[in-house]
């Protein structure tokens, strides 16, 4: 600082330091450093797989040994199979995700920003979240018959309950003293929503956004599992048929990858969206 | 209304000659009151143009509920209420935004061609320039309060409304605010309402020193003494112990 003033040194910032790392900075960075600790035990936990199937120990039937799932996964991406089945099923989860999203936040905003918005849509929002939504599952097929649209409303409506409550107690969180910054600084409502509403409610918001695409790939899990004639759904499911258990290990994780990987990017985007928390200096 | 300079022009320490300008603010018989319990009864008050008045009083008696009527932030109340020009407010909490950095904290719903330029002049002011693109959370608590004042002024408000702004800061910090507040009065003359507990610096930085208390204007001390003015000014002390006085002698009810 240049300015000769004898200002109280920073304030710790407001936000709760992420969980599970409580030790302050300094202290981290040797951890992260060491970070392929955490490496050894999965890799051995796979090197005593390899070798439990190759000595007969894990029968291949039941579970087959890492090499021939990377055979079959090498096959599988070959002729293309592997890669129209997943290309199916992120459609679905797409299409799905962007629907629920819109109207997970889209209803939030109703309800967060006025009360007979809150009046309106709270209620029956409330009562879906106590209802198990794979119990609508006969419903749906009984609504939308078995194509497309039961797997997608399903997933909208997995995405859409999460971001709601999140997204809610958000907005429903924003400093009310913000509120009345905005009338002294004569802010438009779309000015208040804009600049203060949705930003204050961001980290809410997020937190939605990744239990939603979690419960968003397991209602795709579920809703490929009951009827599909493609995805990767359909894929394990056939190769149950033909006793295949190799490509139903390789689905499995095929979605866990999936899911890991919009993890991180939820992860990668609250880092940039909520910056200000950490206080990090401008890029 | 006088027009109003830009951000960093100096206006001429004395106003031009000719009809006056009006009051930044003019109170009759205002009142308020929560659940039946009247916290304002019947306040008058005048802040003429470009003055500055510090108001006093015990914690509770009506400071913040005053500022708040002025400020347009309460609607609810008796009497009347006459604020010609913009009004701005410096909160004892800095109020930022903490997603935004900190010109566009000063720039918000600023309508003006340039914001961040207006912004980056605003903050000059305050000698805050060089932390312009820095996240408010990585202020310190004075550096905050001069974003805020930063914010207001921009403005050119024609009434500034300062609620206990330094209460939170260390002892030092306060002095190089009151000598920073000063200067910026000085430089863009609004009208200015300062709330505080704080005798001393109502003596060392306003033209009038008013007491609230029973939802009134118990008194009204005018401070004719040029700035900058040495706390162990011997007129300051006088005016000072008849403060002290006359807020301990509410306590005790007499007029
Ligand atoms: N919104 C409100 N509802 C009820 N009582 C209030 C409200 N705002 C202020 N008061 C009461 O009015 C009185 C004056 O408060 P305030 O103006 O904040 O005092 P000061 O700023 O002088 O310390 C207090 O007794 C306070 O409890
Ligand atoms: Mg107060």
């Amino acid at each position: 600082m240049s300015t000769p003033d004898t200002d109280a040194p920073p304030r710790t910032p407001i936000a709760a330091p992420p969980a599970g790392s409580p030790a302050p900075a300094p202290s981290r960075r040797p951890r992260r450093s060491r970070s392929w600790h955490r490496w050894v035990s999965p890799l051995a936990l796979l090197a005593l797989w390899q070798t439990g199937a190759m000595l007969g120990v894990i029968p291949e039937r039941l579970l087959p040994s890492p090499t021939t799932i990377a055979a079959t996964a090498t096959d599988l991406l070959g002729d293309g199979t592997l890669g129209a089945a997943i290309g199916v099923s992120l459609r679905r989860v797409v299409a799905g995700f962007a629907i629920g999203a819109g109207a997970g936040v889209g209803l939030a905003l109703l309800a967060g920003l006025s009360r007979w918005g809150e009046n309106l849509v709270d209620p029956p929002l409330q009562m879906l979240r106590t209802l198990p939504i794979f119990g609508l599952i006969p419903l749906f097929i009984l609504w939308f018959g078995i194509g497309e649209t039961p797997k997608v409303t399903l997933i909208a409506l997995a995405v859409a309950i999460p971001l709601y409550v999140n997204t809610l107690a958000g907005v429903q969180g924003v400093d009310a003293r913000f509120g009345e910054l905005a009338a002294v600084l004569r802010l438009p409502r779309a000015g208040v929503i804009g600049h203060v509403v949705v930003p204050g409610a961001l980290p809410g918001l997020l937190v939605g956004l990744r239990l939603g695409l979690g419960s968003a790939w397991l209602a795709l899990i579920v809703a490929e599992q009951i009827n599909a004639d493609a995805g990767l759904g359909f894929m394990i499911n056939s190769a149950r048929e033909f006793l295949r258990t190799d490509i139903v290990v390789l689905g499995l994780l095929v979605y866990s990858l999936l899911g890991l990987l919009t993890d991180a990017f939820v992860r990668l985007l609250e880092r940039r969206a909520l910056a200000w928390r950490h206080g990090l200096a401008p890029a | 209304m006088a027009p109003r300079t830009g951000p960093g022009l100096t206006r001429p320490p004395v106003p031009p000659v000719g009809t006056p300008p009006p009051d930044a603010a003019r109170l009759r018989a205002v009142g308020r009151s929560f659940a039946g319990r009247a916290v304002l009864d019947a306040v008058d008050l005048d802040i003429g143009a470009g003055e500055f008045v510090a108001l006093l009083g015990r914690s509770g008696s009506g400071k913040s509920t005053l500022l708040r009527v002025l400020a347009g932030l309460d609607q609810d109340f008796d009497g009347e209420v006459t604020v010609p020009g913009p009004t701005m407010v410096a909160f004892q909490d800095p109020r930022l935004l903490p997603w935004k950095r900190v010109w566009a904290n000063v720039a918000l719903g600023l309508g003006s061609a340039r914001p961040r330029e207006d912004a980056l002049a605003a903050l000059a002011e305050v000698r805050l320039a060089e932390r312009a693109d820095a996240w408010p959370l990585t202020l310190s608590g004075g550096e905050a309060q001069r974003v805020s004042l930063a914010r207001a002024l921009v403005r050119e408000p024609g009434l500034l409304l300062l609620d206990e702004p330094f209460g939170a800061l260390d002892a030092l910090t306060r002095i190089t605010m009151h000598d920073l507040v000063l200067r910026l009065w000085r430089r863009h003359r609004p009208g200015v309402l300062l709330v505080t507990h704080d005798v001393d610096e109502a003596l060392l930085l306003a033209d009038r020193v008013l007491v609230l208390a029973d939802g009134r204007i118990a008194h009204d001390v005018a401070v004719d003494l040029d700035r900058p003015r040495p706390r162990e000014d011997g007129r300051l002390a006088a005016l000072r112990s008849r403060l002290l006085t006359e807020l301990g002698a509410t306590r005790t009810g007499q007029p």
